[in-house]
């Protein structure tokens, strides 16, 4: 496919990238979603909100995350040079405290008095309700109840940290049908309520806005690799649920011609079991909850449950750009199953001292596959967006340890 | 001439009404809930237990707008098999018995888009719809199937609520056919309900947007809520009920039980009679 000259014009004004993306939602949204473009748009092209944002990245999440030269995962895969953005380090533990601190600003500055969020392995949940917390505002998150069975310590998280966490029971009762009834409560509660969506997903304008708050891993990780390494990396590897971590990570890359990226989903027990997660991998392009991507869909066009050993990869669909981008060949996309990232999870922990999260255990398990291979001066930079303390539960289980 | 047949038959409908100085019923069940044979029993039975127009859900995984009565018999209605393509059969079906009664289909965007739009815009036609409400398609998205359908000559229904203020009225209304579905809360299906007079003062400020026969759902269950609803607006929408009382008459293991057809057809004859009363 022919390259365009950039990669970072999406989206248009109707909120598409190239077929993808879109405002596919119940005229009692609509208005909602107009208002919070150009509330949106306004807050972006205004100095004293990037401040107040760089404030609170600063301060509170703890940022610049540092870029980590993984020195034993690179002796111990011999190949290419790998490096983490450590994303783990922030506040909450992942890099959805990025997104919910410009929400929630731009909540108060459209005067909203009640946040609600959706949360699949509850690391959202937990960074929503903490800035809830930070600027005392009411926080309703729904969460599915296998996604509560599986991620207890991040339910109680969001307890302590003051919000009401609305089990869902629709559905699969996973990531997507605490999606619908989100939507749902917003639709009820439009005068008052905000919705802190968590990923790249949903109607415009939550793709363009939840990317740009993320970019942060990206514009930081680029100066600091031309930093440490004098020149930017060859590989960006990052996992891909709903999308925010990876787009994050690429966006501030796009346009670097010589910077090759993979997304990676998750495949689950395995593509070929039909129990996974991979929407760009087995998927076709769909219309759900706003915008159209790449779904898991039947030949009638109903939504199929997602398998992942990760909660917050066991998502049906992918963010709107990453189908742009999967369509126009500019990054690639790939998956990596339960199994190889359970093992990736505790090559991790050993070798280096970090317990990632089942999330960018997935990015890890693409790593440990391609690293080999490479030269030693290529470089590979992977999204290490949160950690594994969560998970430590469900690992125990599949390896079937008992605590 | 099928497409401005099926152009008329609900503009016929609403000016029989008119003629007859009373307002509509507007039923809405879940095609193929519980089973294919028992939703194609209710839905040959509406019109002669006073449904004025029919509006027929198809069935999907995950209908945001919809409260727990219609998401639950949504999934009656997939896990039993039901598909667009019976739907549409159920249509056709329906239509071989009964030329006048308008049959909108009503659901979300992507078993549509997945049919794909050419290919279910005639084959909708065909089987004898006579319009559409699509619920995640708001007039920003009118290029996807709202302009195609209306150039097929299949009415175009669009939903205006609470939210669309006077600013935005017009843009809701540009491309709307048939008749003005009026939310009558901001909220999901089967939930809340709203006052008589606030659902009047809506109506009228729709009237004085558009000429289109304007009909009230979302919260209405009864036949003295109905009635009342009929009083102010051009037609009453009930769904939720209809779709509970569906569920009433499952056994345990979701099976029909014999009376279900004659106990939601009845409910729907309750209904009418409201209706029908309410400006005499």
């Amino acid at each position: 496919m022919e390259a365009l000259n950039t990669y970072k014009a999406g989206p248009d004004e109707h909120g598409r990238f190239g077929l993808y993306g879109g405002r596919f939602v119940a005229e009692t949204l609509m208005p909602l979603i107009l208002e919070l473009e150009e509330a949106y748009h306004a807050a972006r092209d205004d100095p004293e909100f990037a401040a107040e944002f760089g404030g609170y990245m600063k301060t509170y999440v703890g940022r610049p995350s540092p870029l980590y030269f993984a020195k034993r995962l690179t002796e111990h895969f011999g190949g290419a040079r790998i490096y983490f953005k450590r994303d783990e380090l922030n506040h909450t533990g992942a890099h959805k405290i990025n997104n919910c601190i410009g929400q929630i600003l731009l909540a108060r500055r459209m005067g909203r008095t009640r946040i609600i969020a959706e949360t699949g392995a509850g690391q959202h949940g937990v960074a929503a309700a903490t800035v809830c917390a930070l600027f005392g505002l009411p926080c309703v998150v729904y969460m599915g109840e296998v996604d509560i069975a599986r991620q207890q310590p991040n339910v109680f998280r969001m307890k302590l940290l003051g919000a009401e966490v609305v089990p869902v029971s629709s559905g699969s009762r996973t990531l997507k049908d605490a999606l619908n009834e989100a939507l749902r409560d917003w639709v009820t509660n439009v005068e008052t309520t905000f919705y802190i969506i968590g990923t790249v997903a949903g109607p415009h304008p939550y793709p363009e806005m939840v990317r740009d708050f993320q970019s942060v891993i990206g514009t930081e990780a680029r100066e600091q690799m031309l930093e440490a390494e004098g020149r930017l990396p060859d590989t960006l590897v990052a996992c891909i649920g709903g999308g925010s971590n990876a787009i994050g990570l690429f966006h501030a890359f796009l346009d670097d011609a010589s910077v090759r990226m993979v997304g990676v989903e998750a495949a689950g027990r395995g593509i070929d079991t039909g129990e996974h997660a991979a929407s760009l991998g087995a998927g076709s392009p769909g219309v759900l909850h706003g915008n159209r991507t790449y779904l898991l869909q039947d030949d009638d066009g109903q939504i199929k449950e997602a398998h992942s050993i990760s909660a917050g990869l066991d998502y049906p669909g992918i963010g709107p750009e990453h189908s742009w981008l999967n369509d126009t060949g500019r990054v690639e996309y790939v998956s990596a199953t339960d199994d190889e990232a359970l093992a990736a999870f505790q090559l991790c922990s050993q070798l280096e001292g970090i317990i990632p999260a089942l999330e960018p255990a997935h990015a890890l398990a693409h790593v440990a596959r391609i690293a080999p291979s490479l030269p030693p001066e290529h470089i590979i930079l992977m999204n290490l967006c949160g950690r594994g303390d969560k998970d430590v539960f469900t690992v125990a289980e599949a390896l079937g340890v008992t605590l | 001439m099928s497409g401005a047949a099926n152009q008329g038959r609900i503009s016929r409908r609403f000016a029989a009404l008119a003629d007859e100085g009373r307002g509509g019923l507007i039923t809405f069940v879940t095609a193929g809930d519980p089973d294919f044979d028992t939703g194609t029993a209710i839905l040959g039975g509406l019109p002669a237990a006073g449904a004025d127009v029919i509006e027929l859900g198809m069935p999907f995984t995950d209908p945001m707008a919809d409260g727990p009565s219609i998401q639950a018999s949504s999934l009656r209605a997939l896990r039993s098999g039901q598909t667009l393509k019976k739907t549409l059969a159920m249509v056709r079906a329906f239509r071989a018995g009964d030329g006048d009664t308008p049959v909108v289909l009503m659901g979300y965007y992507n078993p549509i888009y997945i049919y794909g739009n050419e290919a279910f815009l005639t084959d909708a036609r065909d089987a004898g719809v006579d319009g559409l409400i699509v619920v995640d398609l708001p007039p920003e998205e009118d290029e996807e199937l709202c302009l195609p359908a209306i150039s097929r000559g299949l009415n175009f229904i669009r939903l205006a609520t609470p939210t669309t203020d006077d600013a935005r009225l017009p843009r809701v209304l540009a491309n709307t056919s048939g008749f003005v579905y009026y939310v009558s809360i901001t909220g999901i299906t089967g939930a809340k309900s709203a006052a008589a007079d606030t659902i009047a003062k809506a109506v009228a400020r729709l009237h004085r947007h558009t000429e289109l026969p304007v009909a009230v759902g979302f919260g209405i269950r009864t036949p003295e809520h109905a009635a009342a609803v009929a009083r102010v607006a051009d037609a009453a929408v009930v769904g939720s009920a209809l779709v509970d009382r569906v569920k009433a008459n499952l056994d345990e293991a979701g099976r029909p039980g014999a009376g279900l057809v004659d106990d939601v057809l009845g409910l729907v004859g309750d209904l009418a009679t409201g209706v029908r009363a309410a400006r005499g």
